[in-house]
């Protein structure tokens, strides 16, 4: 029968069906961070449980950091002790830990894919929501809570329900000066941040079979925000080359099986899917969010919807967000004033996204009313940068360049917003509060957007800015 | 490891409306800040609660009612659609639960969000836009009541009203046989676990 790589994965990965009715899954490969596994180690202890596999998991350091503090002890004694009980924790129990001394430090979503860790095939957990984003190789990948993490140290296995599949196309090529980011806050826009329970997206259609590993994980690493705890691009050639000679890839024979192997797990072209949604590539336009969900979203030549158009139960919440942004409906976006353009996170943080920014940013200036900070999401990718220059071209233009961290995307560290600030933010969410000031506003748009928002000091068309 | 069967939840409801509430709202970022989960229970909804002043805002987790609820440590929060939807963090359901609450009636929950919480012993029920709408009106025009949650009859009863409610079978199951901590079980497997460890060529060392 044809399948679904979500089936195929899910099918591999079965250990054994509980009494619960749901299926005990392998988990291939677990990702930890700071944020979400004490209390998991502090679990494993109190029930005198070991870590299962400590070869499968694998420990970075990435919402507490402060990205522009190198020196420990770092100003916030609570960031210290986070660390530091990471550092005890994979120590005592024998897990790879890529702290900041390694180089290899950064978003945890950025440094499976960077170290080969991330493959096609296999099922990756994280004590993040954001996990999707490993999909892009065509892993089934989620995210889970604390108590979820102590299962996967004690077990590598989780007790889960399978998903449906819903395969959402896109097809042809995206004008000039339109993202992934575009395409990704434009499905969830006509889904809605909700559409996605019980479902994990599998992203297919020409646009995607073009787009790059980077711009793949964008899209992914949405998922969530859609409601989908999980999304999924098919592994292909681009996969392979990506993954290739990375410290953690298979190497000599064992490549050449793992690629068969890889692709054998590529949905079957006459499988079945529970819904299918499809879009014209051409239809997308520069994407902004005008409220306090993913969803509230428009084309940056659009104006933000009149109450009255909206149905009774997103009306609510439009209320709220319009008094929340402080902006006001069938009004246009674009010209609001912007305080604090942020561009990183691991929506947007990669070398592809600094590249594209830098490419457009020479011989332009931050306005002065403006605080920019490009935050690369990792430290391998904060090296290449530094070694393309592209640092200095965001320095020259009045960008403050930082270390490798979470940063302003969830404000668990010192950079926050200041009282109302309006951020034009690379990021995920634009959720109240989301920022770290709980009058803080945020409007997500592509990075380009971002550093046009920077320039202009008000959300702009970065089309016109930048001639694109 | 021995669970308690949670196959009713009675106790004082409270109402807190609107859809689309996340995990930023119900425990701000800066409270991740922490090693454990304790002391989450007074932080949730604080940026709703405490205004920027400092100062108290409207909202029902201030009310008298909440505070009886934070006192016996125990309550029903009422919600609307996609609670709970955003970050992963177990710290969002933890602190409802620290502050309380022992169940959740809505209109839909976010998946992970739902896990957390049936984890936790904490059911997350819903009910069908119509009597959510009803029960969300009756409780609040009658702070302080009491709403039964059924999970043998998969009901939710208030004020002489009974409705019907929904909740997958795998966590209804989980909790009505005191099997909502799911280690017990996945521990079991561990031979099944090691014979999957080694058909997967990127696990087995």
């Amino acid at each position: 029968m044809a399948k679904t790589l979500f089936q195929k994965v899910w099918e591999a990965h079965t250990v054994r069906q509980l009494p619960n009715g749901q299926t005990q899954l392998f988990i291939g490969t677990h990702l930890i961070h700071e944020v979400t596994s004490p209390q998991a180690f502090g679990m494993l202890r109190d029930l005198g449980l070991k870590v299962k596999f400590p070869h499968r998991t694998f420990a970075t350091v990435d919402h507490i950091v402060p990205t522009n503090e190198l020196k420990e002890p770092y100003s916030d004694p609570i960031a210290q002790e986070m660390i530091e009980a990471l550092r005890k924790n994979t120590k005592d129990y024998g897990i790879r830990f890529f702290d900041t001394s390694t180089g290899m430090q950064g978003i945890v979503h950025m440094v499976g894919p960077e170290q080969g860790i991330t493959q096609p095939g296999t099922t990756i957990a994280c004590g993040d929501s954001h996990t999707a984003t490993h999909g892009a190789f065509g892993a089934i990948a989620f995210g889970i809570g604390t108590t979820q993490v102590r299962d996967v140290l004690a077990t590598q296995t989780l007790s889960l329900s399978p998903l449906k599949v819903r395969r959402i196309e896109v097809n042809g090529k995206l004008r000039p000066g339109v993202y992934a980011k575009d395409v990704i806050l434009h499905i969830i826009r006509d889904l809605g941040v909700n559409g996605g329970i019980g479902f994990a997206y599998e992203y297919a259609g020409s646009t995607f079979d073009n787009f790059s590993l980077e711009e793949r994980m964008t899209v992914c690493n949405m998922s969530i925000e859609g409601g989908a705890r999980c999304g999924y691009v098919n592994p292909d050639e681009k996969t392979f080359e990506y993954i290739k000679g990375r410290p953690y890839a298979p190497k000599g024979a064992d490549w050449d099986a793992a690629v068969v192997r890889w692709k054998s797990f590529a949905s079957d072209p006459d499988c079945k899917y529970d819904d299918i949604k499809v879009y014209r590539a051409e239809d997308i336009r520069p994407t902004v969010t005008w409220g306090i969900t993913p969803g509230q979203a428009i084309f940056i030549d659009e104006k933000m919807p009149a109450l009255e158009t909206l149905n009774a139960a997103d009306r609510a919440t439009a209320e709220d967000a319009y008094k929340h942004m402080k902006l006001s409906p069938s009004t246009p976006i674009k010209g609001t004033k912007v305080d604090v353009a942020f561009l990183g996170s691991c929506t947007n943080g990669r070398i592809s996204d600094l590249r594209e920014v830098a490419k457009y940013l020479k011989g332009h200036k931050v306005s002065p009313t403006v605080k920019a900070i490009v935050v690369p999401g990792s430290q391998l990718t904060a090296i290449q940068a530094v070694k393309e220059g592209l640092d200095k071209v965001f320095i020259d233009a009045g960008f403050e360049w930082r270390g490798a961290g979470c940063s302003m995307c969830l404000a668990m560290n010192p950079d926050k917003l200041v009282g109302d600030q309006l951020c034009a933010s690379s990021s995920n969410r634009n959720f109240k509060g989301r920022q770290g000031s709980q009058t803080g506003r945020t409007v997500l748009m592509s990075p380009l957007m971002v550093a046009a928002a920077a320039i202009t000091g008000k959300v702009s068309d970065a089309r016109e800015i930048f001639k694109v | 490891m021995s669970l308690a069967k949670i196959t009713q939840v009675k106790a004082p409801a409270l109402a807190v409306p609107g859809d689309d509430i996340d995990t930023d709202r119900i425990i701000p970022a800066r409270f991740l800040r922490c090693v454990t989960f304790e002391g989450l229970g007074e932080h949730a909804f604080r940026d709703e609660r405490t205004g920027p002043d400092g100062k108290d805002r409207p909202h029902p987790l201030n009310s008298e009612q909440a505070a009886r609820i934070a006192k016996d440590k125990k309550g029903v929060m009422v919600v609307g659609f996609n609670f709970g939807c955003g970050s992963s963090r177990e710290h969002a359901p933890q602190s409802l639960w620290r502050f309380g609450f022992t169940a959740l009636v809505g209109g839909s929950f976010a998946e992970i969000f739902f896990g957390n919480s049936t984890a936790l012993g904490v059911p997350c029920v819903t009910l069908s836009k119509d009597d959510l709408a009803e029960l969300n009106d009756f409780v609040q025009k009658n702070p302080g009541t009491e709403v039964a949650i059924d999970l043998e009859k998969m009901t939710v009863s208030a004020g002489g009203k009974t409705w019907k409610a929904s909740i997958p079978a795998s966590a209804r199951e989980s909790l009505i046989s005191g099997k909502w901590d799911p280690i017990a079980d996945l521990l079991e497997g561990s031979l099944a676990i090691e014979k999957t460890a080694q058909s997967l060529a990127y696990v087995a060392k």
